[in-house]
């Protein structure tokens, strides 16, 4: 395999890894810091308790969020030097301001939580968290602009062979960003809400501390109803958006290869790209497709076939990534919804509570597979529309280098993946320490 | 002006990353020398714990604003520095998450394991950047195209590994420093003691590295065209002796802030001698990288100059304020602590 092929396959990696991790952190810092405010608001010492169980589980996390994501940052330079010449002077910056703005915050203040638990006064303490909070949000709302600007470059002029900042308000303002950060924030709320319930109901059903994780339980309930809609209207928009700045992407999502004008949305489908048609499409809803992605009955959809093939994205992964995102949100919207109605009589649906300790990975899943959608359904462009991926790559580094790196990568990211979920599971079913 | 502002701030990143993670680095990798048994070893990790991960984002830092500023040098440094910069980055992610999940386990396998990441986590990053600051200073073997000519053992030449073996000792004298103001008991005692006889072999590294720099480099040619530049050599010898002066009055957070101050100096007097380059070439003078052809446009340097000068001083009055507020040492009772790790 070449250089390319190895560094995307390093870059897949990292980041689906990075990935499996910072949804919880975003999400579970909000409710424990939730959870350390009714602390303090009520002095109930059961409020403390919680905190510390769940907080011990979100610091477990926390640490494989951190160290992995220093490697994307290195691998801009690594793998993608062409890409970083070419873009630094934008892309650079948003991850510089990240790093200045947020990751010291979060990096300190979550020093200062855990171990100032004695030295500093409840409310300090709970202020501690809130900071870390924010500057993960923080942190998110940077890299996202980083991201969208991949997606829909704007404010830079093409200069001396390199896109160069016209205009830095343009490119925090841009639209693309603002909805990535609204899906991807709620996204990554219900993570942490969904991980939260389906613990507590694992608890409940044996009976161990029924109080305990009854609070916890009615705690996460709403808030993750509320964040699961938010994300499945906020993932609509998107999807306008998508159809505005990337049609090619939005065909792949639907695995629509003729346009159409109105497009119609077939419930049922198997993609079949080497013959350029769907080998299954069935259940066909006329209008439909025009209908969410341009809000009328009568717009056009341009089909695969209207781009030229070395500018198609991979249907099949892109499509089915895309249908079973959708999926799993309205599933995700039914299950936060009787989770939230019968919060305070939980004890008596068990088996709706097997169902929601089966349901912790769901967002997980959709998050993961929003990533391919978005940066699979965006190939063959590294900048849409700017500079192909093929022409980003390092020239620097060789194939042993890079092969090496991978499977060192691979290994390591496998152990520790292994080491974390297996602490998680000890403490999460270890359950909060006695008084 | 604005390039060479940056040029300093780039400097002064790079300066307290090695201020600050040096300590933990050195320490990681001596902790079986003043750690004999789990309860002082957990005294180690815990007189690093709250502070490794707030000091390796100064590194982050350092690499997103030289991707910010300089973004040709980022690229270059970085593809052409690939296989070092790689390891570099395994040790730090094993070294990070033995901090983590160590002590959450009472099996002695388990923290066995976490404990060699944490030894090998902080050598090799402590060795290597040593390595790659002493070839950046002689310069290294890449042309116009931004190709590397050469291999993880073209770094390995004596004066890079002369670098490496001085700034490894240094972090060595430095964290023992660290040890000796942030724990009690016997590892302190035993840091105390190593750190005297650290701080020979650190004199002598870099009485060795400040001769072998004049021929295996041209850094003194800057001093020389501007004397007064003298000036920060001068504060990193006078620093360093003060580490002597203080360690024998046993006044450990002077010694440790006097270390402090060399390492910032030494860093400093490395890329004096570099200026205005960032990254130099030994082929060819036409290919390396300076503060002018590989700086971003104007524009993005003044918004990220208000940007940096806007946070770094909250950064700085935070962390501080952090560092004050967890300064106790840490004792025997650390490991009945829910929180410890
Ligand atoms: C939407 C959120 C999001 C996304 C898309 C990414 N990250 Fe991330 N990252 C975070 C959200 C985050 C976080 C929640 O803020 C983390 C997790 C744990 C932490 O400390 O911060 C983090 C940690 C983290 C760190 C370590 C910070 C520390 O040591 O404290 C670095 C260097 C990066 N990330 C860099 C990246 C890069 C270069 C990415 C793009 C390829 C990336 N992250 C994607
Ligand atoms: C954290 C969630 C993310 C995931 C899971 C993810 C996933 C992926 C995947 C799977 C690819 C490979 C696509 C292909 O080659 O077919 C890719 C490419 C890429 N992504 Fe992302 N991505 C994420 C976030 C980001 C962010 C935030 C940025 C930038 C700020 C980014 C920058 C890139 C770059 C530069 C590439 C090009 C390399 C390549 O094509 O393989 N990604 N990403
Ligand atoms: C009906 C439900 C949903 C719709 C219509 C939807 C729509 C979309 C669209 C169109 C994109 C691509 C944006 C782009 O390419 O830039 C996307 C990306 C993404 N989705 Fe969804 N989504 C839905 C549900 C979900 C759920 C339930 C989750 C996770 C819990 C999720 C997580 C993500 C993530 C992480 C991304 C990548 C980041 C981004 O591009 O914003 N989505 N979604």
């Amino acid at each position: 395999m070449d250089v390319l092929t190895l560094s995307r396959l390093q870059f897949a990696v990292a980041t689906y890894f990075h990935f499996l991790f910072v949804p919880l952190t975003l999400g579970l810092s909000l409710l424990v810091a939730i959870m350390e405010t009714m602390y303090v608001k009520t002095g109930d010492e059961e409020y403390k308790r919680i905190t510390k169980f769940w907080g011990k589980l979100f610091l477990i996390n926390f640490a494989i969020g951190i160290v992995t994501g220093i490697t994307l940052e290195f691998q801009f330079g690594t793998n993608w030097s062409r890409y970083s010449v070419f873009m630094g002077d934008i892309f650079g910056s948003l991850l510089a301001i990240e790093a200045t703005l947020a990751f010291f915050m979060e990096s300190t203040f979550i020093a200062v939580w855990v171990f100032g638990w004695e030295r500093l006064s409840k409310k300090m303490h709970a202020a501690a968290i809130w900071i870390v909070f924010i500057g993960s949000n923080i942190s998110a709302f940077w890299i996202l602009t980083a991201n969208a600007w991949m997606q829909h470059p704007v404010g830079y002029s093409l200069n001396n062979g390199r896109a160069e900042l016209a205009s830095f308000l343009d490119v925090i303002t841009n639209p693309y960003a603002f909805l990535k950060f609204f899906h991807q924030l709620p996204a990554a709320y219900t993570v942490g809400g969904f991980f939260v319930m389906g613990i507590s109901a694992w608890h409940i059903l044996r009976k161990s501390n029924v109080d305990f994780f009854k609070k916890s339980f009615r705690l996460a309930a709403a808030f993750t109803f509320i964040f699961a809609v938010v994300v499945v209207i906020t993932g609509h928009l998107s999807g306008e958006e998508v159809a505005k700045y990337q049609p090619a992407k939005l065909a792949a999502m639907e695995s629509l290869w003729n346009t159409e004008k109105p497009a119609g949305m077939s419930l049922l489908v198997i993609p079949d790209p080497a013959n350029e048609r769907n080998s299954v499409e069935l259940l066909k809803i006329p209008k439909l497709l025009s209908l969410i992605s341009h809000f009328s009955t009568t717009a056009e959809v341009k089909g695969l076939k209207a781009f030229p093939k070395d500018e198609r994205p991979p249907v099949t992964p892109v499509f089915f990534a895309f249908r079973i995102m959708v999926g799993i949100g309205f599933l995700m919207i039914l299950l936060a919804f009787f989770a939230w109605r019968w919060q305070d009589k939980i004890e008596n649906y068990p088996k709706f509570m097997k169902i929601l300790i089966w349901a912790i990975p769901l967002p997980y899943l959709a998050i993961e597979l929003g990533w391919t959608v978005a940066e699979v359904g965006r190939q063959p462009w590294i900048v849409y529309g700017l500079m192909k991926t093929s022409h980003a790559v390092s020239t620097a580094i060789n194939t042993p280098q890079v092969a090496t790196s991978l499977i060192a990568f691979t290994l390591v990211y496998t152990l520790l993946g292994i080491a974390d979920f297996y602490l998680l599971f000890t403490f999460a079913r270890k359950g909060p320490k006695e008084n | 002006m604005l390039n060479i502002t940056w040029f300093i701030l780039w400097g002064l990143l790079w300066a307290v990353y090695f201020m600050l993670d040096g300590f933990d680095l050195g320490l990681g990798a001596l902790m079986p020398l003043y750690a004999k048994n789990d309860t002082e070893k957990r005294m180690i990790f815990n007189a690093m714990g709250p502070f490794w991960d707030g000091n390796e984002v100064w590194l982050i830092t350092a690499g997103g604003v030289t991707f910010a500023a300089f973004p040709k040098t980022y690229a270059v440094m970085f593809s052409t520095l690939y296989t070092p910069l790689l390891m570099i980055l395994f040790a730090l992610i094993l070294r990070g998450v033995a901090f983590e999940f160590r002590s959450k386990i009472e099996n002695p396998g388990w923290r066995k394991i976490w404990d060699w990441c944490l030894i090998v986590g902080s050598f090799f990053p402590a060795l290597l950047f040593g390595v790659a600051f002493a070839n950046i200073f002689k310069g290294i073997p890449f042309d116009v195209q931004g190709m590397f000519h050469g291999n993880l053992f073209t770094l390995l030449n004596p004066y890079g590994l002369a670098g490496g073996l001085f700034f490894l000792f240094f972090f060595f004298m430095h964290g023992a420093l660290w040890a000796s103001v942030k724990t009690t008991g016997m590892p302190a005692e035993r840091a105390k003691n190593a750190a005297s006889k650290l701080w020979i072999i650190v004199l002598i590294l870099a009485v060795i590295f400040l001769i072998y720099s004049k021929f295996a480099t041209s850094l003194y040619n800057n001093y020389m065209a501007h004397p007064i530049m003298f000036i920060i050599p001068l504060i990193a010898v006078i620093a360093l002796i003060m580490v002597r002066i203080f360690i024998s009055k046993s006044d450990w957070w002077k010694a440790w802030f006097a270390s402090c101050v060399t390492i910032v100096a030494v860093t400093y007097f490395g890329l004096g001698g570099i200026f205005p380059n960032l990254y130099p070439s030994s082929l060819d003078p036409a290919a390396s990288l300076n503060i002018y052809n590989s700086a971003s446009t104007q524009g993005t340097l003044k918004i990220m100059f208000v940007v940096v000068l806007l946070c770094i001083p909250f950064v700085i009055a935070y962390q501080t304020w952090h560092y004050i507020t967890l300064r106790h040492p840490v004792n025997e009772d650390i490991i009945h602590d829910d929180e410890a790790y």
